[in-house]
């Protein structure tokens, strides 16, 4: 095995008051902002440049390249907005990371702050974690208390408010734009772009937005330097990041590896699937957004460029494993109801379009549908895409078209059957409990 | 957000009691107003302070009442409309007084497939309603919910927004049978107890209860890969208490464009910012296009 674990921010999560800042003092924490508050702001965005750092909440942009595109201050607020809406299906990094070690996202936020020049930083965090919300709340109180964030920062005259923002149960508002709109008080409906949010964000002020693991991974890179982050992964996919398995595996849970790590090594460190005697099916690389694989992938680096060249994203490493006992029509077919209740109503190709591939997965699934309804799928997909106003309406067709071009037949067997072909208790995590009882 | 909320016409209008247009006591809205001012004080523009007041009339009422809308709406300055228009765009502001408790049973891919199909099933039978439904006593409304970023302890059920994790049909129905019978309920993630709906209402207002100590900083699950390294002495390049391993990965990628590999085509940032909106550094020459959110 060639790539082994790298745990960074996971490091000390089974500390029994992990999420202290007492505890994070005792593992470097806050030494990388003493160390930021003694450099250049632009040095700062070179460093995180050099590191290769890429966004880790999907898209995968370079971070410190977007802290550049901010135009010239001209005396005028610009904002940090840190998106902890993690609501991706399959998208479990980012909520364990504030419930454990919220600090890393502090820290990070006050670096990356005093790095753009924001004094207003915003954590706009989804709402249904109320643990969560209450971590982050108090982590910024206590990095208030011992004067890491505030008036006068450690004596350099650099001042930082950090805000805890709590949304209210929508998917749509982890699209940045959406995101900005429902943190002015509005309906999470994303804007166009351009202007994009370094020249017309929050407030219509330079804003960056960037993704909680995103920031997190910042102190540790100042700490011990770009070349040490980029000496991790790949060429063009630097450093570690969050693996999060779940689904038909020996152990689900939380794998911080450096990026082109494979399904089949994170595989052997879990256990194996559930149940050696049956198959692995299909997965996704990155949440329900991205193209399904299957176990002809097994060995894709897991890195932005492999599984792009092999035909999905590797979006936020929310690798979804199911075996043999699932049902992809059943899989395919939830996601679906889930784009359909999630589209914001914007625009015309996703509202329409969801709607109504829901209604074709769902007398699919139910083998009422028609083979013709094969087609009708591809069809409205190849309409949305690329029409959508934003990412939903496009990653509502990946599970459709992938499912379609691996498991063509299966979606023909539900009609001949006149229903579906599984036995849906066998692909529960109590199946084997049901069967000894 | 299509749902299927109660008390809604055909056409989708909402029919509001009169009780929800009933004022406020003296003391209730001068505490809201006193809370209202500390929320707004949070916030750069007055605007942004919306989304936290409807948590916070929650708190008070248990569902965003007809009064709550007309006071954000005095507060900020808004129209009645555009108030209704926002809580009627986010799930967790509930139309129609809440029950004590929110059960919501994760039924999305994942969990649906790992048993939370099964769950919804048995736990809405055992308490004869449907998803945003309320039992008789007031105690449990029932919802489906989207996924909850806990999927590595699938079948997820949260319990007024705390985790309650890996769960069965019966610990579920046990779960609903202590919520109703009044005892305390531990979530597996969270704090020692599962508060009220109008409580955590409170809370996500921004209004923090003191619990922030309680619970485990992470659960099993969120371990596992801890502990692997730990058992091969696997660390970061240059910890301290490594053990001499050279753990970087070998791989090398694929492609070899400049740009940032994409998977496909896609609607969302097919174009960077233009030249001329950047401050005209060297980034603006250099810029790889965005490959989507």
């Amino acid at each position: 095995m060639s790539t082994t674990l790298t745990p960074i921010l996971t490091k000390f999560w089974d500390d029994p008051q992990s999420w202290t800042l007492a505890t994070y003092e005792r593992n470097e924490g806050y030494q990388a902002l003493k160390k930021a508050l003694g450099m250049k702001p632009e040095d700062l965005v070179q460093m995180t440049k050099d590191s290769g750092l890429r966004g880790r909440g999907g898209a995968g942009f370079p971070t410190g390249m977007k802290w550049g595109f901010l135009p010239k201050p001209d005396g005028g607020p610009r904002y940090l907005v840190v998106n902890a809406d993690e609501s991706e299906p399959g998208t479990c990094k980012d909520i364990p990371l504030m419930l454990a070690a919220p600090h890393f996202l502090v820290e990070g936020v006050a670096i990356t702050s005093f790095a753009i020049g924001c004094n207003h930083a915003f954590i706009y965090l989804r709402g249904e974690v109320v643990h969560v919300y209450r971590r982050l709340m108090r982590a910024v109180e206590e990095a208030y208390a011992a004067g890491y964030l505030g008036k006068n920062i450690q004596g350099t005259g650099f001042d930082l408010d950090v805000t805890v923002h709590a949304g209210a149960g929508a998917y749509i508002c982890g699209e940045e734009t959406a995101l900005l709109d429902s943190l002015e008080g509005r309906r999470g409906q994303p804007r166009l772009k351009p202007p994009f949010p370094a020249v017309a964000g929050l407030y219509a002020r330079p804003t960056v937005v960037n993704n909680v693991e995103s920031i997190a991974s910042v102190p540790p890179i100042l700490l011990h330097g770009a070349d040490w982050f980029s000496g991790m992964g790949t060429e063009k996919s630097t450093g570690f990041g969050i693996f999060s398995l779940s689904g038909h595996v020996k152990r689900p849970g939380q794998y911080e590896a450096p990026l082109g790590i494979t399904l089949r090594e994170l595989l052997d460190m879990a256990g194996g699937m559930r149940d050696p005697n049956k198959k692995l099916k299909f997965w996704t690389p990155g949440g329900s957004s991205t193209p399904i694989f299957t176990d002809e992938h097994l060995d894709v680096p897991l890195d932005f460029e492999s599984v792009a060249a092999a035909g999905s994203m590797l979006g936020t490493r929310a690798l979804q494993v199911f075996d043999e006992t699932t049902c992809v029509v059943r899989a395919v077919d939830r996601w679906t109801d889930f784009y359909k209740h999630e589209s914001c109503g914007k625009c015309t190709p996703c509202r329409e379009g969801t709607w109504w591939l829901a209604q074709i997965t769902n007398r699919l699934e139910h083998g009422q549908g028609t083979e013709e309804d094969v087609e009708k799928l591809l069809d409205i997909c190849d309409n949305i895409l690329g029409r959508a106003f934003c990412a939903l309406g496009d990653g509502a067709t990946s599970p459709i078209t992938s499912s379609i071009q691996y498991f063509r037949q299966e979606y023909l067997d539900h009609l001949t059957q006149g229903g579906c072909p599984f036995d849906r208790r066998e692909s529960t995590l109590f199946a084997q409990e049901k069967a000894s009882a | 957000m299509t749902g299927h909320f109660g008390f809604q016409t055909a056409s989708g209008h909402l029919t509001v009691d009169a009780e929800s247009k009933e004022p406020y006591a003296d003391d209730v809205l001068a505490q809201l107003r006193e809370d209202a001012a500390q929320v707004i004080a949070r916030y750069p523009e007055r605007r942004s302070a919306l989304l936290p007041l409807l948590h916070l009339v929650q708190s008070v009422d248990g569902y965003v009442a007809g009064r709550g809308i007309d006071l954000c709406a005095e507060l900020l300055d808004l129209t009645r409309a555009e108030v209704s228009g926002v809580a009627t765009f986010y799930t967790q502001y509930k139309r129609h007084p809440n029950g004590e408790y929110t059960v919501g049973v994760c039924t999305n891919t994942l969990c649906a497939i790992m048993g939370g199909d099964q769950i919804w099933d048995e736990v809405s039978e055992h308490l004869g309603i449907g998803h945003d439904e309320t039992t008789p006593d007031g105690k449990v409304t029932l919802e489906r919910i989207e996924c909850n970023a806990a999927c590595d302890y699938a079948p997820v059920v949260m319990a007024n927004w705390e985790f309650f994790d890996n769960q069965t049909p019966g610990s579920t129905k046990q779960l609903v049978d202590d919520l109703r019978a009044g005892k305390d309920v531990r979530p597996t993630r969270g704090a020692s107890r599962v508060c009220t709906f109008k409580q955590v209402s409170r809370v996500l207002a921004g209004f923090p209860d003191g619990l922030a100590d309680e619970g485990v900083g992470a659960g099993p699950a969120s371990l596992v890969g801890l502990e692997v390294a730990r058992d091969n002495n696997w660390t970061a390049p240059g910890d301290q208490d490594r053990a001499g391993d050279q753990p970087a990965a070998e791989h090398q990628p694929e492609a070899t464009s400049d740009e940032p590999a994409r998977g496909r085509q896609d609607s969302a940032d097919t174009q960077a910012n233009e030249p001329d909106e950047l401050p005209g550094g060297k980034d603006a020459q250099t810029t790889p296009k965005e490959p989507g959110q």
